[in-house]
């Protein structure tokens, strides 16, 4: 098992490099002067752009461009963007709040998904089956966009139950109506997903075995239906969270959160090299940290499931 | 308490005879019927069947003839579509086809035990073995701490029972599953055990130490048995009254020998002569006769007797076990095996799963790398053909697999299945054929209409013979059968036999078979090679072999055919 978490985290060192490479080369090669457009209509002094230039490294080849980011990461100094802000400082600002927001919406989906995915799969076909597979569907087809502009409207702005928006201070609660929207759309494959294992599994020869051993339903559905069925829905839900923390651009831009996603958008609107890089550098870790933390879980859900073999 | 209520009689054969005892279960007029989406299909009909304390009772049949389904009746199991609607089942007295699912909940476990037939899927893979069987103990009120786990798992035949406890199902052998299966099904001393093909997935002598077991642990308890199997001589050999069911009706019953030596529906005689573990009789008749296709395969033997078309010698094949830590050690599948083939003739690999008979079988059809040893081809090593020469080596040596339902691609309809090897050699255009492909299914005796259909809707029967109409299809001179009728019933199996056999006679092949029935053996082949291990411990005609067993584990072998020593008496008689 050590020697598989490990294995795991020297596999991160070329992913590391792959993607920081990749995301770095494509800011490089974006059209246009990142130090013109800071100016706006202004004409800055040459002197100034040149000293810009120098201090960005931006007069220099990409190779040496990168392997000066590297440099500095490796000595934990990510450097200012372009507003003299230091990099690691806006950092620590954003993760956490997106943290917040993703833990709340994966709590929400992996909750309200399970549990409402096991009571449509074990009477499939009733009320509350097509009722949920609907509804699923509708929010499914909806885009985000809408689903948060509508929420923002109905509860936050009619009704009154939550900040419309977020702004400076995010805490859990003003990060749940947000954090509603952002899980819903998973909310509904968690549903369908944990449905659909569950109705398998209510006919595997195993869980008839337990029926005819004398064990009552619940212990039945909890013991040998349950576990079973949550197998493939711990896959989804960690592959998930990595796409929470890095994707939640629509949803963090409606509710004005400043979180990861924001502040990516920004810095690549102004074409900021070190800050887009430093953003997905952490966003490759928290990746690959939760499909590890997966396929642990994965492990221990399965025990036909030895990585050290 | 209740071991002390039932020192009853162990045999009951006569229901009159034993007046005063009532009946522990009895069924009367079950008619048990299915909702699908094409109507309602009545699974049972009529059903009557009756078990005393403490005797054994088996329903024979084939699949699908509802024989499974009443036994899941008796214990409140029926899948959701199905439903009894008409009759009777008594325990005790007591009504308990239409009792609500708290009573059931009372009786199972405690009063009807259950043992599954598939070792393989019926324990829960992601609960330790100990845990499934506390459970059990405990949802019935039964002192359930880890002695008790222990000792339950002892009491079934499972060694250092601690340790093993804390084991999970993959790391266990089917025969050990089984035997956690036995564990939980009596863990609460029940009075009823319904054992549901208790050891159809496993090997003859691991079969045969279940069987025994599982008769001392009940005659011990006192527990009466409802045995379901499609193998007439393992019902006769274990219990005291057989039932015969076909198509959902019950034909016949009656005490065990009485009904095998004297059957009178026409299905039963039917079974009755399939049976194969009825084969050693059944061919020394056909011998003297004159008739079946062992005789018309006499002269194309002998004609090719001295031509060995397949060579394996000194065959080896060694895997590397990993041990943890990047340690390993080496195993030797298959150690040292030589025999010839001879054309136009069939050999028979035997031995238990883990003996290295399918790995003989994979390296022959050049899927697996001899580690050592020679497999020498119409007088050609295998190991030296090039890529094309293996392609053309392919071309003349077909496979055919155990499973029907695993080795036909769901997503190919069977002309294309069939069709698939022949446009894969580039072999006539697409005229030619399909003309070939109508050929095909008639040799295999299946309607040219099949072409159209898909697997999912075809037998397990259907599909065997579409597999041997593949493997047909490149007019191949040698085919390895892998278990090729294991999966299937006792009557599609003789089918099946029969049309290899013709096959044999009329096309010349050359068949390898890999199987652990002897009673199969017994029927089809000319030689057998026993394997026991990854070496070869006794090698021979079948007649040999069968008459005078030279090694111990021959003779466990064929001791271990259900019904072997049964079928003794009425063929001395």
């Amino acid at each position: 098992m050590v020697r598989f978490i490990l294995k795991r985290l020297l596999q991160v060192i070329p992913v590391f490099i792959g993607t920081t490479l990749l995301v770095y080369y494509m800011v490089f090669a974006l059209p246009g002067d990142p130090i013109a457009a800071l100016f706006g209509d202004r004409q800055p002094p040459q002197a100034v752009i040149d000293t810009l230039r120098s201090q960005y490294h931006l007069d220099q080849p990409f190779w040496v461009q990168y392997g000066l980011f590297l440099q500095n990461l490796f000595t934990f100094n990510l450097g200012n963007d372009f507003t003299g802000q230091p990099i690691a400082g806006s950092l620590a600002r954003v993760f956490p709040v997106t943290a917040m927001l993703a833990v709340e919406a994966l709590a929400i989906q992996a909750i309200f998904g399970v549990a409402f995915g096991v009571f449509a799969g074990l009477r499939r076909g009733g009320w509350f089956d097509s009722t949920v597979l609907v509804v699923s569907l509708v929010v499914i087809a909806v885009p985000t966009f809408v689903l948060g502009f509508v929420f923002q409207l109905v509860f936050g702005v009619q009704l009154g139950w939550a900040k419309p928006t977020v702004g400076a201070n995010a805490d859990w609660g003003s990060l749940l109506l947000p954090a509603v929207v952002l899980g819903l759309v998973s909310f509904a494959y968690v549903l369908r997903l944990t449905r659909a294992s569950v109705s398998e599994n209510m006919n595997a020869d195993y869980v008839r075995t337990a029926t005819a051993k004398g064990l009552s339903r619940p212990r039945v559905v909890i013991a040998h239906i349950l576990r079973n069925s949550l197998i493939p829905v711990v896959t989804y839900l960690g592959a998930n969270l990595g796409g929470l923390m890095g994707g939640a651009i629509v949803t963090e831009g409606i509710f004005n959160v400043p979180g990861v996603g924001n502040k990516l958008y920004q810095a690549v609107l102004r074409s900021e090299g070190p800050t887009i890089v430093s953003i997905v550098s952490v966003l490759v870790l928290v990746f690959v940290v939760a499909n590890l933390l997966v396929d642990l879980l994965y492990a221990w859900l399965d025990p036909r499931i030895r990585y050290d073999q | 308490m209740r071991e002390k209520e039932m020192t009853t009689p162990e045999i009951h054969i006569d229901e009159a005879g034993s007046a005063g005892v009532k009946p522990l279960l009895e069924i009367r007029d079950l008619a048990i019927t299915f909702t699908t989406g094409s109507g309602e299909v009545h699974a049972v009909r009529n059903a009557h069947l009756t078990i005393m304390p403490g005797e054994t009772v088996a329903i024979v049949g084939e699949s699908g003839s509802g024989k499974s389904t009443t036994a899941l009746a008796a214990i409140g199991l029926l899948p959701n579509n199905g439903r009894v609607s008409a009759g009777q089942i008594l325990l005790d007295g007591e009504d308990i086809a239409h009792a609500t699912e708290q009573r059931m909940i009372e009786l199972r476990g405690n009063t009807i035990g259950m043992v599954p037939q598939d070792p393989m899927s019926n324990l829960n893979p992601v609960w330790k073995i100990g845990y499934q069987v506390k459970e059990t103990l405990r949802a019935n009120g039964r002192p359930s701490g880890p002695d008790d786990v222990a000792q339950v798992l002892s009491e079934a035949g499972l060694p250092d029972a601690h340790r093993r406890a804390k084991q999970y199902p993959h790391e266990f052998s089917g025969g050990m599953r089984q035997r956690a299966l036995i564990a939980i099904g009596l863990s609460c001393q029940p009075r009823l055990l319904i054992a549901d093909e208790p050891t159809s997935a496993l090997d003859v002598t691991v079969q045969r130490q279940i069987l025994d077991h599982l008769d001392t642990m009940t005659t011990d308890l006192g527990t009466a048995v409802l045995l379901i199997t499609h193998d007439l001589g393992l019902a006769a050999e274990r219990a005291d009254k057989v039932v015969v069911m076909y198509r959902g009706q019950v034909v016949e019953a009656g005490p065990s020998l009485a009904l095998l030596q004297n059957p009178q529906h026409p299905y039963t005689k039917r079974l009755v002569e399939s049976a194969p573990s009825l084969a050693s009789r059944r061919i020394q008749v056909a011998k003297e006769q004159g008739l079946e296709a062992s005789d018309l395969l006499a002269p194309a033997a002998e004609a090719a007797a001295a031509d060995n078309f397949l060579q394996i010698q000194d065959l080896r094949k060694v895997y590397k076990l990993r041990q943890g830590l990047g340690k390993t050690t080496d195993f030797a599948a298959v150690d040292g095996v030589s025999f010839d083939v001879k054309r136009g003739t069939t050999t028979a690999i035997v031995g238990e799963s883990g003996s290295g008979k399918s790995t003989v079988a994979k390296m022959v059809l050049q899927l697996e790398k001899p580690t050592d040893g020679k497999i020498l081809f119409d007088g050609v090593d295998t190991s030296l053909l090039k890529s094309s020469e293996l392609f053309k080596f392919r071309r003349r040596v077909q496979p055919i697999f155990q499973d029907p339902y695993g080795s036909l691609d769901p997503m190919y309809n069977i002309f294309r299945t069939i069709e698939e090897p022949l446009r894969v050699h580039k072999i006539g255009d697409a005229a030619s054929r399909e003309k070939k492909v109508r050929e095909l299914l008639d040799q295999v005796a299946l309607p040219q209409s099949t072409m159209q259909r898909y697997p999912n809707e075809l037998s397990g029967g259907q599909r065997q013979r579409i597999a041997i109409a593949r493997a047909l299809a490149l007019d191949p001179e040698v085919i390895i059968c892998d278990e090729a009728v294991s999966a299937l019933d006792v009557l599609v199996q003789a089918q099946v036999l029969n049309l290899l056999a013709d096959l044999q006679a009329n096309l010349g092949l050359t068949y390898l078979f890999i199987t652990h029935d002897l009673a199969v053996v017994r029927q089809i082949a000319d030689h057998v090679c026993v394997m026991e291990k990854g070496k070869l411990v006794e090698t021979g005609s079948t007649d040999d072999v069968f008459e005078s067993p030279q090694q111990e584990y021959t003779k466990a072998l064929l001791n271990a055919i259900p019904g072997a020593k049964l079928m003794l008496p009425p063929e001395v008689a």
